[in-house]
C-alpha cells in the first residue's frame, strides 16, 4: 500500500545483484566465501587505541564539516609523499564518510538532468545507481579480456556524445584487479581534455598494487587536476571499513559545492574515526607505512596462490596488478556467471560473485577475494575443483 | 636469498607443513630456489625443528610446567654459559633464556606432577654451585603460545558478500 509514496526515480533502481547470493549464503552453515570485499585485517592495534583513548577523554562533538584540520593536513601530506601531488587541506579536501560518500557528492555536484556518465564495465556496483539517483544517466564503456580489460581512448571516444559529462575511473579496479599504468593514462588524458570531461577518480585501492605495478593518479597529468576528484579513504590501506572515513580531493570550487551537501546531508564525519585516521596517518609517515607493506606483501602471497591454482584448474585468470580480487573465466565451464557461483554454492558451499554483479561486460568471470587465510582459501580451491570435476 | 629466506620464515612459522610447492607459489619463487633457501637455512641451524603447536590441555595428559626465575653467579670467563648449559641438560627443562631484569635465568620445567617438578627445584636446580636463589610459577593456564590463540577461534567479522 505505501508503494505509492516511493519516488519512481528510487523504485527503478536495481537492487544489487549481489543481493540474491548474501540471501542464500546467510543461511548456510560452513560456507567458505571468496565474496567478501574488505580486507581480512583487524585495523591495526594503534590506530583502534587511538579512537578509545578519543572517547575517553570525551571527545564526541561534532568536528568541522570538511573535516578535522589535523586530519585534513596529514591526508594532505600523505598524498604529497605518496603520490606527489599538492592539495590545500583548507579549501581543497573534503573528508567524507567513506569513499562512498564522495562517489555521491561528486556526482551530485556536477551532474546536471540527462547528463551521460561513462562508466567502466566491469566495475563497482555503486556508481550507476548514484548516477542515476543524482538524475544523470549512466553509460557503461564494456572493457575486455583481450585487453586485460583495460580501458583506451578507443573504447571511451566510441561511447562519447555531446551529452557525456564525466567518466568515473576506478582504478585498481575491483572487480578485475586491472591497474593502470602511467602510459595508459597518457593515452587516455587528452581525450579527456578534448571532450572537456569531469573525472571522477575512485582510488580506493591505490596502496594494494604488486608485481611492480605502481599507482598513478590520472590528477597528476598535465591539464588534469582541475577536471578531476580524486576520491580514497582508508578502508582498504588501512583495513578500516568500519570505520567509514574516506576523503575527497580536488579543485576548491568542487570541493565547496561538494561540501555544501555534506554539510546538509551528513554534517560531518564521525569524529573518532577521524582521530583513529589521524594516528593511521602519522604512524604511518614515521614507520614508512609499514602496516600497509606488511598487508600487501600478505596480500601478494596468496594473490599468486590463487592466480596459479585457478590456473591449474583450467579456470583461465591473469595475474590482477592491484586490489585483492582475482577475475577468473569460467567460459570453458559452458555456464553463465549467475549459473556457477549459484551451484557452486549450492552444491560446494563457496561463495564467490558472478561477474554480472558488476556489468554485463562481467559475463564469463567470477570475482573471488584472496583475502582470506590461506587454510580458508586451500579448502575452497578443493572444494571448486571437486565441483569442476562433476559438471 | 635473503629477503627470500625472511619471506620464507614467516610463511614457515605459520604453517610448517606447506609443501615446497606452495611455498614457491607464494614467494614467486623457482621451486629449487626454495628447497635450496630452506636447506641452507636447515643446515645453518636457523630453522632448527618443525613441530606443532598443542594444547595439552585437550588431552588426557598429566602435565605440571613451570616458570623459574633463577639467580645466579656469573664465573670468572664463562659469564652465565656454563651455568645456562649446566641447567639445560636437565631432560625437564624445556627452555632456559639470559634475561635482563631483577634476575638473570628464565627457566621453564615441565614434568608430569607437581610433586616431581618440585623436587627437580630443590634437589637439582636449586644445588647447583653458582644458583643463588629461586623463585617458580606454576602455569595455570595458557591462553596464547607463538602467535596462537588457544580458545576457539573468534568468528570472521565479515559480510560473506560485500561488493
Amino acid at each position: 500500500m505505501s508503494e505509492r509514496f516511493i519516488s519512481p526515480l528510487v523504485r527503478d533502481v536495481p537492487p544489487s545483484g549481489i543481493r540474491r547470493f548474501f540471501d542464500i549464503a546467510g543461511t548456510m552453515k560452513d560456507a567458505i566465501s571468496l565474496g567478501v570485499g574488505e580486507p581480512d585485517f583487524v585495523t591495526p592495534y594503534h590506530i583502534r587505541n587511538a579512537a578509545i583513548d578519543s572517547l575517553l577523554a570525551g571527545e564526541t562533538q561534532y568536528t568541522a564539516n570538511r573535516g578535522l584540520l589535523p586530519l585534513r593536513r596529514e591526508i594532505s601530506g600523505y598524498i604529497s609523499s605518496r603520490m606527489h601531488m599538492e592539495y590545500d587541506p583548507e579549501k581543497e579536501i573534503l573528508v567524507t564518510v567513506g569513499a562512498s560518500e564522495g562517489i555521491d557528492l561528486s556526482l551530485r555536484t556536477c551532474i546536471r538532468p540527462g547528463d551521460e556518465v561513462l562508466i567502466p564495465d566491469p566495475g563497482y556496483v555503486s556508481y550507476a545507481p548514484c548516477v542515476t539517483l543524482a538524475g544523470g544517466m549512466p553509460v557503461s564503456v564494456k572493457t575486455d579480456v583481450r585487453d586485460g580489460f583495460r580501458l583506451s581512448a578507443e573504447m571511451l571516444e566510441k561511447c562519447i556524445t555531446p551529452k557525456t559529462r564525466a567518466l568515473v575511473f576506478p582504478y585498481p579496479n575491483n572487480p578485475t584487479g586491472v591497474v593502470m599504468a602511467k602510459a595508459d593514462l597518457e593515452a587516455i588524458a587528452p581525450l579527456i581534455i578534448k571532450h572537456d570531461l569531469l573525472v571522477i577518480s575512485d582510488e580506493i585501492y591505490c596502496e594494494l598494487t604488486y608485481d611492480g605495478e605502481q599507482h598513478t593518479s590520472i590528477a597528476s597529468l598535465p591539464g588534469m587536476r582541475e577536471r578531476t576528484v580524486m576520491l580514497n579513504g582508508f578502508s582498504k590501506a588501512f583495513a578500516m571499513t568500519g570505520w567509514r572515513l574516506g576523503y575527497a580531493c580536488g579543485p576548491a570550487p568542487l570541493i565547496e559545492q561538494m561540501n555544501k551537501i555534506h554539510q546538509y546531508t551528513i554534517m560531518c564525519a564521525p569524529r573518532q574515526s577521524q582521530v583513529a585516521a589521524i594516528e593511521a596517518l602519522q604512524k604511518g609517515r614515521e614507520n614508512q607505512y609499514q602496516d600497509i607493506e606488511n598487508m600487501r606483501k600478505s596480500y601478494d602471497r596468496r594473490r599468486r596462490l590463487m592466480v596459479n591454482t585457478f590456473n591449474e584448474m583450467g579456470l583461465s585468470c591473469t595475474s590482477p596488478g592491484g586490489a585483492f580480487y582475482c577475475f577468473p573465466s569460467i567460459r570453458e565451464t559452458g555456464m553463465t556467471s549467475e549459473e556457477f557461483c549459484t551451484r557452486l554454492l549450492r552444491e560446494k558451499k563457496v561463495v564467490c560473485v558472478p561477474g554480472t554483479a558488476f556489468g554485463e561486460a562481467g559475463e564469463g568471470f567470477i570475482r573471488c577475494c584472496y583475502a582470506t587465510a590461506v587454510d580458508q582459501l586451500t579448502e575452497a580451491f578443493k572444494r571448486i575443483s571437486e565441483f569442476l570435476q562433476t559438471i | 636469498m635473503e629477503n627470500l629466506k625472511l619471506e620464507l620464515l614467516e610463511l614457515l612459522q605459520e604453517d610448517c607443513r606447506m609443501p615446497l610447492e606452495k611455498l614457491a607459489v607464494m614467494t614467486g619463487k623457482a621451486l629449487d630456489q626454495v628447497a635450496q633457501a630452506i636447506d641452507e637455512m636447515e643446515k645453518d641451524g636457523v630453522i632448527l625443528r618443525y613441530r606443532p603447536v598443542i594444547n595439552w590441555d585437550k588431552m588426557q595428559s598429566n602435565r605440571v610446567e613451570a616458570m623459574i626465575e633463577v639467580r645466579v653467579t656469573p664465573q670468572r670467563d664463562m659469564g652465565f654459559d656454563a651455568i645456562a648449559s649446566r641447567i639445560y641438560r636437565f631432560d625437564e627443562v624445556k627452555s632456559v633464556y639470559l634475561m635482563s631484569g631483577g634476575y638473570d635465568l628464565l627457566v621453564l620445567v615441565e614434568a608430569s606432577t607437581l610433586k616431581e617438578l618440585a623436587l627437580f627445584v630443590s634437589e637439582k636446580l636449586s644445588t647447583l654451585d653458582t644458583v643463588t636463589g629461586t623463585a617458580t610459577s606454576f602455569v595455570l593456564k595458557r591462553y596464547k603460545q607463538d602467535g596462537v590463540v588457544f580458545e576457539k577461534r573468534s568468528p570472521d567479522g565479515r559480510l560473506v558478500i560485500s561488493p
